[in-house]
């Protein structure tokens, strides 16, 4: 009775009528965006296409750790720069905040009020500051260290001066490759041990001291190899030469800057993940596992850390997925990475805005999803199972 | 009365203010000394950032009684041993950072605009204000009033936004990505809910999209590929095409956080609301968002609080925010080296306004869990 258009109220014939609505309409929408934008292109001579990623890119890169950049490499190599000082820079930033955020974390519930209460003020000075003048803070403090003619010294073979750090670099000789390999191998086999450890233990309730053979392991058996092969590594130091320092290993400013902002901002939050993790656990838990004699260590590490990490790891994925997108702030100071090189000075150069910024989001989309599915393989991994 | 229900005092070291000390701080051994370590620090801490902040900074004048305008009058710099900070620099600068280049005759413009926007929040902050119903109007028109105040029109003469500046611009930004967000957050949240296949997919691939990808790449997104998408003869300002791209950034992270809350919702509201026969639109506006963004309201403020610290980003594509005009005025060598000083005023600006904000998001959610705590008796 309600209206005369008795198809409209049917909501199958409803759903996809509307359906076919959007559609047409975003289809619309694209064909207008293209059609202008293909219109403009032409206007302004610039030619769509890939070609441009074979051009020399005619500007250098002043950090790149990894690969060797000349000025007469292509931009398909600023790219490959770009990418692997962008994962540089996050995977160590996740690292130290994640160590920092933990030890922050736990100290924020120590019983010792001054204490907690300095790691509050840490928290709330660092998550209520923009990141962006973090990075730019700590910038300007490093450039304004001593020049390098007055670098500081430590322990005689660090060098920080206001152009990095410089510190000896490694030079692997021929027989190092086994020591590697045998890191490798002891890696995996106490991982094995460990396996067999618990099993046993759930079986017969034998333990093994998993701990004291897989440091033996992993630390002793290369360290003897590494002796028996007659070190097959030495250090070449950087020397003072002229206006700079020569050889050995450069840290410039721009990631020691990026490194410190990125890892100190996103500990403050972590820190507060943890505090929120382990105060989760309930208070039954603990008094549980004193009363059955359990040492206050073994408490930490095995009632409460693994409770508390179901509720940690969720957001603690975001928070890597976060420092991996703000790393892309590393052009405020220069830092050569995926916006900065290929995004910014690349972009610039050749004029090619839609396809550096398609690559430069597809990157970053790629690497926020390979983050968030390996996450969420360990994060099923500890969960609750149910028996 | 007699002597076996004599009320005995608690001993004397475990109450007051010797029995906190002894439970908070001296523990035992350990705690103690940590303690002590830690007092040992701030004494050594304290009074050098006290003496450097306040003590022997310059402030207007330095210390031989000069009125200080460039950087070389600073104390400090005039002798190295006598000066602390030379907050002078934002006492020269403080028009700058606070309105940009907006023209000193029409500044009267932004202070009324600033003191409408206290207005206007006010109502929004706190719910039992009264006459809360015509306040609620206002904050409604605001947005209206504000763009022909700051911008011009209708009597007022026009003010290009390349002289907007400072805390103006970062004002500007935040709470407009925050007030645009919000219901396209809403539209999008209720998309990707949706049973409609095709609406639900488009809505949660554009919400992914833009999660996955940083804010920067948006906002070069808005400066240098929006001019070429959209036809000829329309040039979009600069600000507005940041404002364009701040604001997708946010309402994908505000969707987020409102299907968080739309999921909280028990189904048995949805059929309630069927079976009295609404539609859709009536179901959600009547009966489901208003309980949904009910509790959504303190994450929405910690999402409005990332993007307030994230437009600082701006300066990266060319907009001059608060931080970008302290760069700025740290580039003029009548200011130069005086980094720490601009740096400490900026973070302390930002900081006082999201400090607030987080403190203002964790009363809402203490007042929250006792209104659910009451709503379930």
């Amino acid at each position: 009775m309600r209206s005369n258009l008795g198809f409209f109220s049917d909501e199958k014939f409803r759903s996809i009528f509307f359906q076919t609505l959007v559609v047409g309409l975003f289809a619309l929408g694209l064909f207008f965006v293209i059609s202008t934008t293909s219109y403009n292109l032409e206007k302004r001579n610039i030619a769509t296409g890939w070609s441009f990623l074979q051009n020399p890119a005619g500007f250098d890169i002043s950090f790149s750790p990894f690969l060797e950049f000349k000025s007469t490499d292509t931009h398909l190599k600023v790219y490959f720069v770009g990418v692997l000082n962008t994962l540089l820079v996050s995977i160590t930033g996740c690292i130290a905040a994640t160590i920092l955020g933990f030890i922050l974390g736990i100290v924020r519930l120590s019983s010792n009020w001054l204490l907690s209460r300095l790691v509050y003020i840490y928290v709330e000075f660092s998550r209520n500051v923009p990141l962006l003048l973090q990075i730019i803070l700590w910038y300007s403090i490093l450039i304004q260290l001593p020049r390098v003619k007055q670098s500081l010294q430590v322990l005689d073979v660090f060098y920080i001066s206001n152009r990095g750090l410089y510190s000896p670099r490694p030079i692997f000789e021929s027989g190092f490759s086994y020591v590697l390999i045998a890191i490798v191998l002891a890696l995996i086999s106490s991982f094995l041990i460990n396996r067999w450890a618990k099993k046993r233990q759930d079986k017969t309730g034998q333990q093994f001291p998993v701990f004291s053979s897989s440091i033996g392991l992993i630390f002793i058996v290369p360290l003897i190899l590494f002796f028996i092969l007659g070190s097959p590594l030495s250090f070449e130091h950087p020397e003072l030469k002229g206006f700079n320092f020569k050889g050995g290993l450069v840290i410039r400013p721009e990631f020691i800057a990026m490194f410190l902002a990125l890892s100190i901002y996103t500990a403050a939050f972590i820190s507060e993940i943890v505090r929120a993790g382990i105060m989760s656990v309930s208070k039954g838990q603990r008094e549980a596992s004193a009363a059955i004699g359990l040492k206050q260590t073994w408490i930490m590490r095995l009632i409460i850390i693994p409770q508390a990490l179901r509720v940690i790891v969720p957001p603690l994925t975001s928070q890597y997925l976060n420092l991996t997108k703000n790393s892309s702030l590393g052009i405020a100071v220069g830092y050569a990475d995926l916006v900065h090189g290929f995004g910014g000075i690349s972009l610039n150069q050749t004029g090619q805005a839609i396809e550096c910024m398609a690559i430069v989001m597809a990157t970053y989309l790629s690497i926020s999803l390979t983050i968030s599915f390996f996450m969420n393989i360990y994060n099923r991994s500890i969960q609750f199972k149910e028996k | 009365m007699n002597e076996m229900n004599e009320v005995r005092k608690p001993p004397v070291a475990t109450t007051g203010i010797i029995g906190w000390l002894r439970i908070n701080l001296f523990f035992n051994w350990t705690n103690s000394l940590i303690t002590l370590f830690v007092i040992y620090c701030l004494y050594q801490f304290i009074p050098w950032i006290l003496d450097w902040t306040i003590f022997s900074a310059d402030f207007k004048y330095n210390y031989l009684g000069e009125q200080i305008t460039n950087q070389e009058m600073c104390s400090r710099n005039l002798d190295p041993e006598n000066g602390g900070a030379c907050w002078a620099v934002i006492y020269v600068r403080f028009y700058q950072f606070i309105y940009g280049f907006y023209p000193r005759v029409e500044v009267w413009r932004v202070n009324l605009a600033y003191v409408m926007l206290a207005f206007a929040l006010l109502p929004l902050l706190y719910a039992k204000l009264p006459y809360r119903k015509y306040f609620l109007y206002f904050t409604y028109i605001f947005p209206v009033i504000a763009y022909f105040l700051l911008n011009g029109g209708l009597g007022f003469t026009e003010v290009s936004t390349n002289k907007w500046g400072g805390l103006l611009v970062t004002l500007v930004l935040g709470c407009t990505g925050i007030a645009l967000a919000f219901p396209i957050g809403i539209m999008l949240a209720l998309g990707r809910r949706s049973k409609l296949p095709v609406i639900s997919m488009m809505c949660t691939l554009f919400i992914e999209f833009i999660r996955g990808v940083p804010l920067i790449t948006l906002l070069f997104f808005g400066m240098v590929m929006l001019p070429l998408f959209l036809p000829e003869g329309i040039d979009m300002d600069g600000l507005v095409r940041v404002l364009v791209a701040v604001t997708l950034f946010q309402s994908a992270y505000m969707a987020e956080v409102i299907r968080g809350g739309l999921q909280a919702i028990p189904p048995g509201q949805y059929e309630a609301a069927k079976s009295l026969g609404m539609s859709y639109w009536r179901m959600n506006l009547l009966i489901i968002l208003p309980q949904a963004i009910r509790i959504s309201i303190p994450p929405i403020v910690n999402t409005s609080i990332g993007l307030f610290k994230d437009t600082t980003l701006v300066i990266i594509v060319g907009i001059l925010d608060l931080l970008g005009i302290g760069r700025g005025t740290l580039a003029d060598t009548n200011w130069l080296g005086l980094s720490y000083e601009i740096y400490f005023f900026v973070s302390l600006v930002f900081f006082i306004f999201t400090f607030g904000m987080s403190r203002y998001s964790l009363y809402l959610e203490k007042k929250l869990k006792t209104g659910i705590n009451m709503g379930a008796d």
